[in-house]
């Protein structure tokens, strides 16, 4: 089958690119654009590593193909932070010691962005609800919430 | 090594060297290289739990257009059976290429049959649905009691126990039958007041790693070939790939990426010797991933057990008499870790009087891998839950009988030696004396108390630390990074030289830049290879010394190093680091320092865990409302990362006591295979975890270090599995403890 050609914007760069019809967004993002910081772990949108958003909501590139993404604004960890700068929320998971293996993070940092641009001041509670999606194997979490708590503190006190 | 030592750099938790690429999507896993001209390979896996080949054709499916190479068994070259060397766990040379690649027989429902690499994964995936293939279906054995019973189908025709007193005439799924023993044991339960005995199960569990197994390799035609991979050893992985292909080690080149988890299920080998199999026919580079089905049914998981343990004390608290029986699954192939089971089960308690005795059982599921402290989960489990049982008859509180009869310096172990300064008292008197201990338990809670023990190990470690002429230097170590090891090494080697840790960076030698270093595995990383660090540091101190020495026409004794800088004791001259890389040219070439050990004295990391839990008695849900974990660091070098390997095994513990096992239909059939139905913990399931570092230094190591990334996994499951029983009043025997299980405890019918 012909392949497909797609016009999107990633990270706010104007993106073009060719895909089969069954390929996922997360296959594009990672063996068409080499786009490999959003990572796989499952394929079946059940640990959010592969977490990126799709005109702002957030979503698992696993689970959208990569013909949906025409004429989307699609957000991955590559739009975070810069060479130079990193995010509050990418210091704080840094400062808290907040990833061992370091896998499930880039998706973990898209969902915490995520979480704060639609509540700037969760509750513990709430900030474990959020990222339920976004599986852990080797932190247990405490410090993953911490550093999103912490972070969700910074950015309104920066605000 | 002095205890009131101070340090400049260690006890502080820097910012891990490693982090900005971590955080920013640029770390590069095992399935993030690419190379030019590089295929794609996918696997074939037996649909059936137990069944004969009768017949294999993969010539539609190589005739497919774009499919460039097959691989099955007969590929592989012919090997002498022998045992190899990998990580934690064990496999002979034949069972491992039978694991790779089934020959004639496939055990477990997931088994690898053919691998074919195609242009495109999915053009692979097509041809897999071409392979010609007749089973003959046989009857699994799906439990360690119908493997061991009379009748039961047997896996391996040439299986025959080993261990028996008399050499056995017909064959077993019992590969192994073995003992430990001390003191008298009917002496030891005359002497009991109390006895208390129970039988346990415990599932099926996989390791969990968020990254599925991954690699890109190349086969060159002059014969030096490159594997990439996400392993926990890849010297591991290139003793492993070399044997079974039949090539030089020198001609296999492993790199290990940034690995996404392991927990010891990345310590043995799956696709690498497949995907070079599939490079040599194809000439071409290829990639395998494995999907989440097939890690899940192809790979990891930890041994489910069936265990009966006894133990009888005097009134007075004294424990007289522990007995005990394991029984562990190994999977398809034999080498379970019962061994560490029997060796692990009593041994955080110095009692006079043990027996255990072990069976390593083969049964049709895969074959088991390393699993965090392999083996122990599993038999200190029962233990604890009885002396947490044991305590409730004396009426003793179950961290003061604990106490009372706690392993300590000079107690004899069942596996053979005494123990030096162990940290088994600090860490009770950590758990008895925190706040979560005195809090008070509310309605439908209960509270369970445990403690763990894993030995820790050591083993060979290489490192090379080059310096730069502008002072700053390169760590090249060989043990991959799991979980921020590089922090620790940059600080250790920081320490020793008397610099700032940012002038140093950590990196992961592969197998060509760094002699070899045993996995990282059995807690050794921030032991061993931090070791071997300090060594390489330390020499690189002296060298510094010499050259300063040399400049200034004095002897190297007549040097002093303080603070990272060169001091002449029969003048006023000072040189720093730098000035002495940056004359370096003049005074001998540059500067790299070398440590390469094979470390003795890991010190055992005990740990005490208190968790108390809520029962919701309408429909057996149970919620982990307070967790508290302690342990013994020796010394903590980044006390997050500490912390965190206590609060990851904890909650990996929580996950196994509460809901995570393998669900098998009746023909053997998993299930379960996927993130949605084997549900490990994910942030809503759980509260804060506690984390108390206990600090009992271990002699061995220069600045006291004990490993740490194991013991915290062993606690959970009694601490879980008591607190649960606490709750409701009704005894635990089988893991996990999910909703059904809990409410038909609750209702009488467990």
């Amino acid at each position: 089958m012909a392949k497909l050609h797609i016009t999107t914007s990633i990270n706010g760069e104007a993106t073009e690119f060719l895909c089969e019809p069954h390929e996922t967004l997360l296959d594009v993002l990672r063996n068409d654009l080499q786009m490999t910081g959003t990572k796989e772990g499952c394929g079946s949108g059940d640990c959010g590593a592969c977490s990126v958003t799709v005109d702002g909501r957030l979503t698992c590139a696993c689970l959208v193909l990569g013909v949906e993404a025409a004429g989307r604004e699609i957000g991955t960890i590559e739009g975070i932070g810069s060479s130079d700068k990193l995010s509050v929320i990418q210091e704080k998971f840094l400062e808290h010691a907040a990833l061992q293996c370091g896998i499930c993070t880039p998706g973990l940092v898209v969902s915490t962005q995520a979480l704060l641009e639609q509540n700037p001041n969760p509750t513990e509670a709430e900030a474990r609800y959020f990222l339920a999606g976004n599986l852990c194997r080797c932190t247990g979490y405490d410090k993953i919430i911490r550093a999103v708590l912490d972070a969700a503190a910074t950015m309104r006190g920066a605000a | 090594m002095s205890e009131a030592r101070e340090f400049k750099y260690i006890g502080q938790s820097t910012i891990r060297p490693d982090g900005f690429d971590k955080v920013t999507g640029r770390a590069n896993y095992g399935a993030d290289l690419s190379l030019p001209g590089m295929i794609w390979g996918k696997i074939l896996r037996s649909p059936h739990a137990h069944a004969i080949i009768k017949r294999l054709d993969t010539s539609r499916a190589e005739a497919f257009p774009g499919v460039l190479a097959v691989a099955t068994h007969s590929d592989f070259p012919s090997v002498t059976d022998q045992a190899i060397e990998s990580g934690e766990g064990s496999l002979t040379l034949l069972d491992l290429a039978r694991n790779v690649l089934a020959k004639d027989k496939v055990l477990y429902h997931g088994h690898a049959i053919v691998a074919i690499a195609a242009k495109t994964s999915a053009i692979a995936e097509q041809a897999l649905a071409l392979i010609d293939i007749e089973y003959e279906v046989l009857k699994p054995v799906m439990d360690v009691r119908e493997a061991m019973a009379a009748g039961a189908p047997i896996l391996h025709p040439d299986m025959f126990t080993q261990g028996l007193a008399e050499k056995p005439t017909t064959a077993s799924n019992v590969a192994t039958r073995l003992e430990y023993k001390m003191g008298d044991i009917e002496a030891g339960f005359k002497d009991a007041d109390v006895v208390v005995e129970r039988e346990f199960y415990t599932p099926t569990a996989h390791q969990g790693y968020i990254e599925p197994h991954a690699c890109t390799v190349r086969f060159e035609k002059d014969g030096q070939s490159m594997i990439w991979c996400s392993t926990q050893g890849h010297f591991d992985v290139r003793a492993s790939t070399a044997k079974l292909l039949a090539m030089d080690l020198g001609k296999l080149k492993v790199i290990a990426s940034e690995i996404g988890g392991g927990f010891g299920g990345k310590t043995t080998v799956y696709l690498e010797p497949v995907a070079l199999i599939l490079s040599r026919k194809s000439g071409r580079p290829v990639k395998m991933i494995m999907d989440r089905d097939e890690v899940f049914k192809a790979t990891g998981p930890g041994s489910a057990t069936r265990s009966w343990v006894k133990i009888g004390a005097r009134k007075d608290g004294t424990i007289t008499a522990m007995q005990g029986r394991l029984a562990y699954e190994a999977g398809a192939f034999k080498g379970s870790p019962v061994m560490m089971g029997c060796m692990t089960a009593f041994t955080p308690y110095a009692v006079s009087n043990m027996y255990i005795e072990g069976f390593d059982v083969v049964v049709n599921k895969a074959k088991v891998a390393a699993y965090r402290a392999p083996g122990a989960p599993q038999a200190e489990f029962a233990v604890e839950m009885l002396v947490n049982e044991l305590a409730v008859k004396l009426g003793r509180d179950p961290i003061d009988l604990r106490l009372q009869n706690a392993a300590q310096e000079g107690t004899q172990t069942i596996y053979g030696p005494k123990f030096k300064r162990v940290g088994l008292v600090e860490c009770l008197e950590a758990a008895r004396d925190s706040k979560h201990y005195q809090q008070a338990l509310a309605a439908n809670q209960g509270r369970g108390v445990a403690a763990g023990f894993w030995f820790n190990v050591g083993g060979q470690s290489s490192v090379h630390i080059n310096m730069n002429p502008d002072g700053t230097g390169t760590i090249v170590e060989g043990s991959p990074d799991i979980g921020g090891s590089r922090a620790s090494m940059q600080m250790m080697a920081a320490e020793a030289m008397g610099i700032e840790p940012g002038r140093l960076k950590p990196i992961i030698g592969d197998t060509e830049n760094v002699a070899f270093s045993a996995g990282t595995g059995g807690s050794r990383t921030t032991f061993a290879t931090g070791m071997a660090v300090i060594e390489a540091a330390e020499d690189v101190v002296a060298q510094m010394k010499q050259r300063a020495a040399s400049m200034w026409n004095v002897t190297a004794e007549q040097v002093e190093w303080v603070d990272g800088v060169a001091l002449n004791t029969a003048g006023e001259d000072r040189l720093s680091l730098a000035e002495i890389c940056a004359g370096a040219d003049r005074t001998g070439g540059q500067i790299s320092g070398r440590g390469n050990i094979n470390a003795r004295g890991a010190g055992p990391s005990f740990a005490v865990h208190l968790c108390d839990v809520e029962v919701d008695k309408d429909t057996g849900k149970v919620d982990v409302v307070r967790y508290t974990a302690v342990q013994d660091a020796g010394k903590a070098i980044h006390p997050k990362y500490v912390e965190g390997q206590y609060q990851g095994g904890a909650v990996q513990g929580i996950g196994w006591a509460l809901n995570e096992e393998y669900i098998y239909s009746a023909d053997g059939l998993l299930e379960n295979a996927g993130f949605l139905d084997y549900r490990i913990p994910v942030a809503s399931d759980l509260p804060m975890i506690d984390a108390i570092i206990v600090e009992v230094p271990n002699n061995f190591h220069p600045y006291g270090v004990r490993g740490v990334g194991e013991s915290g996994i062993i606690p959970p499951l009694a601490a879980v599995g008591y607190a649960v029983e606490n709750a409701i009043g009704v005894p635990v025997t089988d893991l996990p403890l999910s909703p059904p299980r809990v409410f038909n405890l609750i209702q009488g019918k467990g």
